[in-house]
């Protein structure tokens, strides 16, 4: 019995980081301290903690594999990209390096299945991409909602981009939870999605109201569609869109992309002031 | 004699100039249908009318040039992955499970899935004015969804910030004068990164404005970082070995990404880097 327990005890103290982390080493070291002075009374515990040693081993090293897995895939991602894209096209790269002028402004979801680089191809340097829950545009508000307000005033006011693109997706999972909200309910543990999604809570009204006989999941179709309505219309609460817009140089459009159909529906904002006709 | 006021022989030419301007802010939008009525409404009246007119169709064929392009690069995208990866598609239309979440800049020349390759479905990807995360108690709201979401929900193995050189919100930050004007977005968001703007100037004050500023880049990065631990759900999956937190920095000018990981363990025990945190595994390529 002592003997199974002392090779494993002595493979994992084996076992240490390349860096030996002195602080990691001290709390294992108390540990292991603890178990030897039990089994120091109770022999006959030795086979079990044997085992037990032996699984906690083996899971240590898939956790420490899938760590170096997703490095490996990071790294391997950008040598890829160093060796097919940058390298072959330094010139561009240099320009590039230098300055950025992309003609676009994108609200994406973050949604893993839905980066615009791989649906519209975006190259580098083509659009400065902001991506969050169901591609949300809050309204103007300098406290709570600086981020996106600081990424449309970079991209239009600095940037000067033509174009802003929102683009709304299928299965959205925040759209899902928009959807579900039920009105007057106590504050749940995913606060800080819900918080964030009710910025398209108009889009869920419309849709409770005109769409009441469509099942679940074609009521979040509209919805998602109507969410990029909603964040369309928010826009042009920043004053410098208002601008840009009136004066023609700055184009928005809302979408949505199905990957359960491999559809892609592209619409515009028609957004324009008439002179006054004066009445005298 | 009398003589009229010029204003009151202007009427005419007014309603004119009405109904030019009238077209002129509808050209944008509907191009092609209304062509032939603006191409009528101009020919019907001045001749120096028509010319403008032409001269603006011929220029404004922005609209189209858009649609159309946007169009191209779909149907490129449907033909060349999604349809050739048509069951990987269906599996993932049905369920996401990506193993990263990443936060990178939202500049054009950095995003994550060009740089470092991510495939449809690996990586749940936030991009905002220089990858920042806000603390847990407070600052602006949009960043802290996609962080619940994807770590209570999606249970994301790895987040990855990714920081990037020339960073137009860093600098903004580095340059930006402490009694500024609060008005501005840029200024609101960036101030989430004053503390790696402090520590920045309190060791770099003396190396040129540029270098002051890659400094900012990757400390700020690792204060993010930081940061992200102060949020309970995600320390305690740090804690219990499920979640890995990692820091990047893409350098577009020398093509190299610079990556480590944060060491909790050290970081707990007090082995400070400057900014509350020990890293670990640190490698270049």
């Amino acid at each position: 019995m002592a003997p199974a327990f002392g090779k494993c005890f002595t493979f994992c103290c084996a076992k240490t980081s390349p860096e030996g982390d002195e602080m990691a080493t001290d709390a294992y070291e108390a540990a292991i301290k603890g178990l030897k002075d039990l089994l120091s009374k109770k022999a006959d515990l030795g086979n079990v903690a044997a085992e037990k040693i032996k699984e906690l081993t083996q899971e240590l090293k898939e956790l420490d594999s899938s760590n170096s897995d997703a490095v490996e895939r990071i790294k391997s991602g950008f040598t890829h990209f160093k060796t097919q894209k940058y390298l072959k096209d330094s010139a561009r790269f240099n320009d590039l390096a230098k300055g950025q002028s992309p003609k676009f402004l994108v609200f994406a979801c973050s949604d893993s299945r839905v980066c615009p680089s791989h649906i519209l191809n975006f190259q580098p340097g083509e659009a400065f991409v902001v991506r969050n829950i169901a591609n949300m545009v809050p309204p103007f508000d300098q406290k709570r909602h600086s981020g996106v307000g600081a990424a449309v005033e970079y991209a239009v006011v600095h940037l000067k981009v033509e174009n802003i693109l929102v683009i709304g997706h299928s299965r959205c999972g925040g759209i899902k939870g928009l959807m579900s909200i039920e009105d007057d309910a106590a504050p749940t543990k995913s606060d800080f999605i819900e918080n964030w999604v009710k910025i398209g809570a108009s889009a869920r009204n419309k849709i409770k109201e005109e769409h009441q006989g469509l099942d679940d999941e074609a009521k979040c179709t509209e919805c998602e569609k109507e969410a990029v309505n909603v964040s369309l219309g928010n826009l042009l609460s920043y004053p410098f869109v208002r601008a840009e817009v009136v004066k023609n140089t700055l184009a928005i459009r809302g979408a949505h992309y199905n990957f359960v159909k491999g559809t892609f529906d592209l619409w515009e904002l028609d957004f324009k002031t008439t002179p006054a006709y004066a009445f005298s | 004699m009398i003589l009229l006021p010029p204003r009151l022989s202007i009427p005419n030419n007014c309603d004119k100039v009405k109904d030019f301007e009238k077209a002129q802010l509808r050209i944008p939008s509907s191009f092609r249908r209304k062509a032939a009525n603006l191409q009528t409404m101009a020919s019907g009246k001045t001749p120096g009318l028509t010319q403008e007119a032409n001269d603006f169709t011929s220029g404004e064929n922005n609209t189209d040039d858009v649609f159309d392009d946007m169009k191209q690069r779909f149907l490129a995208f449907k033909k060349l992955n999604y349809m050739d990866n048509l069951e990987h598609f269906k599996k993932l239309a049905d369920a996401q499970a990506p193993k990263f979440l990443v936060i990178a800049c939202a500049d054009s020349r950095v995003c994550p899935s060009a740089v470092l390759g991510f495939q449809p479905g690996e990586a749940f990807t936030v991009r905002n004015i220089a990858n920042l995360v806000p603390s847990y108690e407070s600052g602006p709201t949009e960043t802290k969804a996609a962080l619940q979401f994807s770590v209570n929900t999606l249970e994301v193995e790895n987040i990855l910030v990714v920081g990037h050189s020339r960073c137009g919100g860093i600098q903004a930050l580095m340059s930006m004068e402490d009694e500024g004007d609060s008005r501005s977005f840029i200024r609101n968001w960036v101030i989430v990164g004053k503390k790696a703007k402090e520590s920045t100037k309190a060791v770099a004050s003396n190396l040129h404005f540029d270098h002051q500023c890659q400094h900012c880049e990757k400390t700020s990065i690792n204060h993010s970082l930081e940061r992200l631990l102060g949020y309970p759900w995600i320390e305690e999956k740090v804690r219990n070995g499920s979640l890995s937190l990692h820091g990047g920095y893409y350098d577009f000018v020398n093509c190299t990404f610079e990556k480590w990981t944060v060491d909790y363990e050290g970081s707990r025990g007090g082995k400070k880097e400057g900014s509350g945190i020990a890293v670990k595994n640190r490698s270049v390529w």
